[in-house]
C-alpha cells in the first residue's frame, strides 16, 4: 500500500487525516503549551503570571466552493467561523482580520458581494475587521477567490473552557439541527444538482454562548461542529478529556430535507459540516437551564440534550441507534464521498 | 448493494423528470421505468427510477409491522 | 420525520418485537448470509447484530462491488486515468479503494483527471460538455446499477457523442451466490438475498438455489425492520424444512424484476467470465460491452498496459468477502489495516465488511 508523501484532498476534510497532518507535521517543529491546547482557539495571558486578562486569538481560511449558496457566501463564513472560534473558547470576540487571495479576473461586483457579506455578519457579530491584506494571482492559481480571517476576543476572568474539561456524568447540548450548511453547498456543486430545500446555518454565536455563560458556571466544553461534523467533534472531546461519550440518535436534531439529501447520497448526517451549530458538555444539574436559555435565543431555538459523557469506553463515541441498537461513531476518515452501494 | 429511495414523482417530460423527497428535488432519468406517472413513488438509484414503489403493499407491510409494534407494547 | 416508505420501517417497538420473535424460532445455529454490502451496512448502522440471539450467525458475502474488483481492473482503470486527454468517471465508492500501488484518490491528487460521479448520466452530460476530452466511465456495480449504464450509454449513442466510453467491471450476484455453494467452504443455512438487484433480476433467478441447493432465500429490504423480518422468514423456512424462495421486500420487488431493465441491460452488455477478488474466476459471472457497441468499450480504444499486478500480502478481503472469517478474526484488521491507512478494500470500501465491523462494531 503506497505510503502517504503528498498532500490529499482529504488531508483538509477535517478528520482522521487532517488531526495527523497536525499532529505529525505542524506541532512537533513548532512546539509549544499554547499551540498544546488545540482548542478551536489559543487563549493566553499577556502578563507572566497569568492573572490578568486572557487573549483569544484564531485564524481560518476558507475556500468553499462555490461562493455564494443558500443561505449564506464565503464572506459571512469567513466571519462567523472565525468569530465562532473565539466563542468557543468563551472569549469576547473584538477585532478580526480579513486576507484575500483573488484570482485574476474575478468580476468586482463579486468581491463587492463578498466584502458587504462580511460587514453585515461583522455587525451582527459585534465585531470589526481592522486590518487585512490582499494578494492578486495568476488565473487557476486560486479558485476564484480564498478568504483568510484571523480574530482576538478577550475570555473573562473565571472562564476555563476546553476540550479536555468534560466530566463524567456531563450532560451534551446540541444547539440545533446537524447537516444543513455541507448539504446547502453541496447542493450547488456540480455533478450533484439538486434543489434541496435546506439552507447553510452559517451564523455567529457568541451571543448564544455569551448567554450560556451568564446563566451557568459548568458550561465545561464549547465546540462547533465544522469539517468532520458532529461525529468528529464528539470524538475530539472524548479523547482530550479521556472519557467517553454516548449520543441518542433519536434526539438529534435534523431537518426531513437534510436527512433526504444524505439518504439520496448515502452520506452520513454526522460527519456533515456544520456552521451555526454547537455542541457543549456541561454540568447535568445545569443542562435544563441552560437549554431553556439556549432554546430562547435565536441560534438556539431547536436545542436539545442528545446525550451523556460516560467513563469507558474511554476515547470512544456510542450511538443508540432509532430501533435501540448500538453503534460507535468514529472520527471521519479522508473526505465524505457520494455512494451507490 | 445498492442504495436506493423511494421518491414522489413531481413530473415527467419525455423520459425524464423530477422526484421530491421530504422538500429535497432531484432531477431523474425514468428510461428504465417508462410508464410511471406523477404521484407514483419510484425507487430512485444514482439517477435512475428502477421500479414503482407498489403502495397497496408497503401499506399494508407498515400495518402489520404497527400491529406487531402494539402487540409488543401491549405485553411490556 | 416525513420520509414516506423509510421512516416506518425504522420503528423501535417493531424492531425489538421481531427480535424476540427471532429469538424463539432460533433453536439451533444457523448461518445466514447477508449477500449485499449495503446489507451489511444498514445491519451496522442501525444496531441490527446487537438485536440477534447468539444461534443466528451473520455471514457477509461478496455483495460488495467495490470489494470484489480485482487489483487488476483498479489498476486498469488509474492506467486509463492517466493517459492525456482523458477524463474518468467514477462513482464516489471507488475512490479510495487500493489497487496495486494506489487509489484512483491517489492518482487524482498525482494529477490524473479522475471526478466523481453520482449518476451515470452525469458523466454522459461530462463527455457532452467537453468535446475535446475523452470521457470514460468507471463502470462499477451489480444488476441494480448497470442497467442505468446501458441507458446513459444508449443516451450517449442518441446524442452522437463519440467521446465517450465504458471500462465495465460489471458483476452479476447470483452466479457468485452459486460459486460460494458450490465451494462448500461455508455452511451457508440462508440467504439474505440483496433487495435493490432483485428490483432488477426479479426472484426467478435465485430458484436454483432453493431448489438445487436446498438454501432458502429471502428477498430483503435495506430498512432495519426489512432486514429483522427477513432474518424472522428465513428462520422459519429452516424451522419448517423449506427451501423456497420468498420476498420480504414486495413493495419494491415484483416476481418478474423490472424486464424493461433487463432488457437494455442486455442489449448493451453480454455475460462473460469475470475475476472476483477472493473468489477467483467465475464463469458468466460478468458483463461486457456486446460487439456492436465496442466504440464505447474503452478497453478497445485505449491500449494502456498497467504495472504488475500485486496482491497486498497478509490481506485476508477475500476470506472475508466468502464468509470464512469475520474481520476480527484477520491478524491485520484494526491493527495494520484501519480505515485511515487500509490494506484492502474491505477496510476502504464504505459498505466492505471490516469497515462495517471497525466503523460500527458494538462497543462490547
Amino acid at each position: 500500500m503506497a505510503k502517504i508523501n503528498k498532500i490529499l484532498l482529504a488531508h483538509g476534510s477535517g478528520g482522521r487525516l487532517s488531526h495527523d497532518l497536525v499532529a505529525k507535521e505542524f506541532l512537533p517543529p513548532w512546539q509549544n503549551p499554547i499551540l498544546d491546547q488545540l482548542n478551536d482557539s489559543a487563549v493566553f495571558s499577556l502578563s507572566s503570571d497569568s492573572s490578568g486578562p486572557r487573549l483569544a486569538f484564531t485564524t481560518d481560511s476558507y475556500v468553499v466552493k462555490p461562493l455564494f449558496f443558500r443561505g449564506g457566501d464565503i464572506g459571512r463564513l469567513a466571519v462567523c467561523g472565525t468569530v465562532n472560534d473565539l466563542a468557543m473558547v468563551g472569549a469576547k470576540p473584538l477585532y478580526l482580520s480579513a486576507s484575500f487571495v483573488i484570482e485574476e479576473g474575478l468580476p468586482l461586483s463579486t468581491m463587492r458581494a463578498v466584502v458587504r457579506s462580511m460587514r453585515k455578519a461583522a455587525a451582527e457579530a459585534g465585531v470589526q475587521i481592522v486590518t487585512g491584506d490582499t494578494k492578486v494571482v495568476e488565473g487557476g492559481a486560486a479558485d476564484e477567490l480564498f478568504v483568510n480571517t484571523a480574530g482576538i476576543g478577550l475570555v473573562p476572568t473565571g472562564v476555563a473552557i476546553g476540550g479536555d474539561r468534560a466530566q463524567v456524568g456531563d450532560a451534551i447540548i446540541l444547539s440545533g439541527s446537524i447537516g444543513d450548511h455541507g448539504i446547502a453547498v453541496l447542493s450547488r456543486r456540480e455533478g450533484l444538482e439538486f434543489e434541496a430545500a435546506v439552507e447553510s446555518d452559517v451564523a455567529p454565536l457568541n451571543g448564544l454562548v455569551a448567554a450560556m455563560l451568564a446563566a451557568s458556571p459548568n458550561v465545561r466544553v464549547l465546540r462547533d461542529p465544522t469539517r468532520g461534523g458532529l461525529a468528529t467533534s464528539l470524538n475530539e472531546i472524548a479523547s482530550q478529556s479521556k472519557v467517553a461519550i454516548q449520543i441518542d440518535e433519536r434526539k438529534i436534531p435534523l431537518k426531513d430535507s437534510v436527512w433526504a439529501a444524505c439518504e439520496m447520497l448515502g452520506f452520513d448526517p454526522l460527519y456533515v459540516a456544520n456552521e451555526g451549530k454547537l455542541v457543549a458538555v456541561v454540568a447535568s444539574e445545569d443542562a435544563e437551564r441552560l437549554l431553556a436559555v439556549m432554546r430562547a435565543t435565536p441560534y438556539g431555538r431547536e436545542s436539545a440534550i442528545i446525550g451523556e459523557v460516560m467513563a469507558e469506553p474511554t476515547g470512544k463515541v456510542l450511538m443508540k441507534t432509532a430501533i435501540g441498537g448500538t453503534r460507535i461513531v468514529h472520527m471521519l476518515v479522508g473526505e465524505m464521498l457520494p455512494r451507490i452501494c | 448493494m445498492c442504495l436506493a429511495i423511494p421518491a414522489r414523482v413531481i413530473e415527467v417530460n419525455e423520459g425524464v423528470g423530477l422526484v421530491e423527497l421530504a422538500g429535497v428535488v432531484r432531477e431523474v432519468s425514468f428510461m428504465l421505468l417508462p410508464n410511471v406517472r406523477v404521484g407514483d413513488y419510484v425507487l430512485l438509484h444514482a439517477g435512475y427510477a428502477l421500479q414503482r414503489v407498489d403502495e397497496a403493499d408497503a401499506e399494508e407491510t407498515i400495518r402489520l409491522l404497527a400491529e406487531i409494534a402494539e402487540a409488543g407494547r401491549n405485553q411490556a | 420525520m416525513t420520509m414516506r416508505y423509510v421512516q416506518e420501517f425504522r420503528d423501535g417497538a417493531a424492531a425489538q418485537v421481531l427480535a424476540h420473535r427471532i429469538e424463539r424460532a432460533s433453536s439451533r445455529p444457523v448461518n445466514l448470509m447477508e449477500v449485499c454490502g449495503t446489507h451489511t451496512v444498514s445491519i451496522f448502522r442501525h444496531g441490527v447484530r446487537g438485536l440477534l440471539p447468539p444461534p443466528v450467525n451473520l455471514l457477509s458475502g461478496p455483495g460488495c462491488p467495490v470489494c470484489v474488483t480485482t487489483n487488476a481492473d483498479i489498476d486498469k482503470a488509474i492506467a486509463l486515468a492517466g493517459q492525456n486527454g482523458v477524463t474518468l468517471a467514477t462513482f464516489g465508492d471507488m475512490m479510495k479503494v487500493p489497487g496495486s500501488y494506489q487509489s484512483l484518490q491517489q492518482a487524482k491528487a498525482d494529477g490524473a483527471d479522475v471526478r466523481v460521479v453520482y449518476s451515470a448520466r452525469d458523466s454522459v452530460r461530462l463527455a457532452r460538455d467537453n468535446s475535446q476530452r475523452s470521457l470514460i466511465f468507471f463502470a462499477v456495480g451489480f444488476e441494480t446499477t448497470a442497467p442505468t449504464i446501458a441507458a446513459a450509454l444508449l443516451e450517449a449513442e442518441q446524442l452522437g457523442l463519440t467521446n465517450f466510453y465504458i471500462f465495465s467491471v460489471h458483476k452479476l450476484v447470483p452466479p457468485a451466490m452459486i460459486a460460494l455453494l458450490e465451494s462448500r467452504e461455508v455452511r451457508i443455512d440462508g440467504f439474505i438475498c440483496p433487495g435493490h438487484v432483485s428490483v432488477v433480476i426479479g426472484s426467478q433467478p435465485y430458484e436454483p438455489i432453493a431448489r438445487r441447493y436446498g438454501v432458502p432465500c429471502v428477498i430483503s429490504g435495506f430498512e432495519p425492520l426489512d432486514v429483522l423480518q427477513g432474518i424472522e422468514m428465513l428462520l422459519r423456512q429452516i424451522g419448517e424444512g423449506r427451501s423456497e424462495v420468498e420476498i420480504q421486500y414486495s413493495r419494491g420487488v415484483r416476481p418478474e424484476g423490472n424486464p424493461l431493465a433487463r432488457e437494455l441491460m442486455y442489449r448493451v452488455f453480454e455475460e462473460r467470465d469475470a475475476d472476483w477478488r477472493g473468489l477467483g474466476c467465475i464463469p458468466g459471472s460478468g458483463l461486457k460491452l456486446r460487439p456492436q457497441y465496442r466504440a464505447f468499450d474503452a478497453e478497445e480504444a485505449f491500449a494502456v498496459k498497467p504495472p504488475p499486478t500485486k496482491e497486498h500480502r497478509g490481506c485476508l478481503c477475500g476470506d472475508v468477502l466468502r464468509g470464512v472469517i469475520t474481520p476480527p478474526q484477520c491478524p491485520l484488521f484494526a491493527k495494520a489495516c484501519t480505515p485511515e491507512k487500509p490494506i484492502g478494500p474491505c477496510m476502504v470500501s464504505s459498505e466492505g465488511t471490516c469497515a462495517g465491523w471497525y466503523q460500527y462494531g458494538s462497543s462490547s
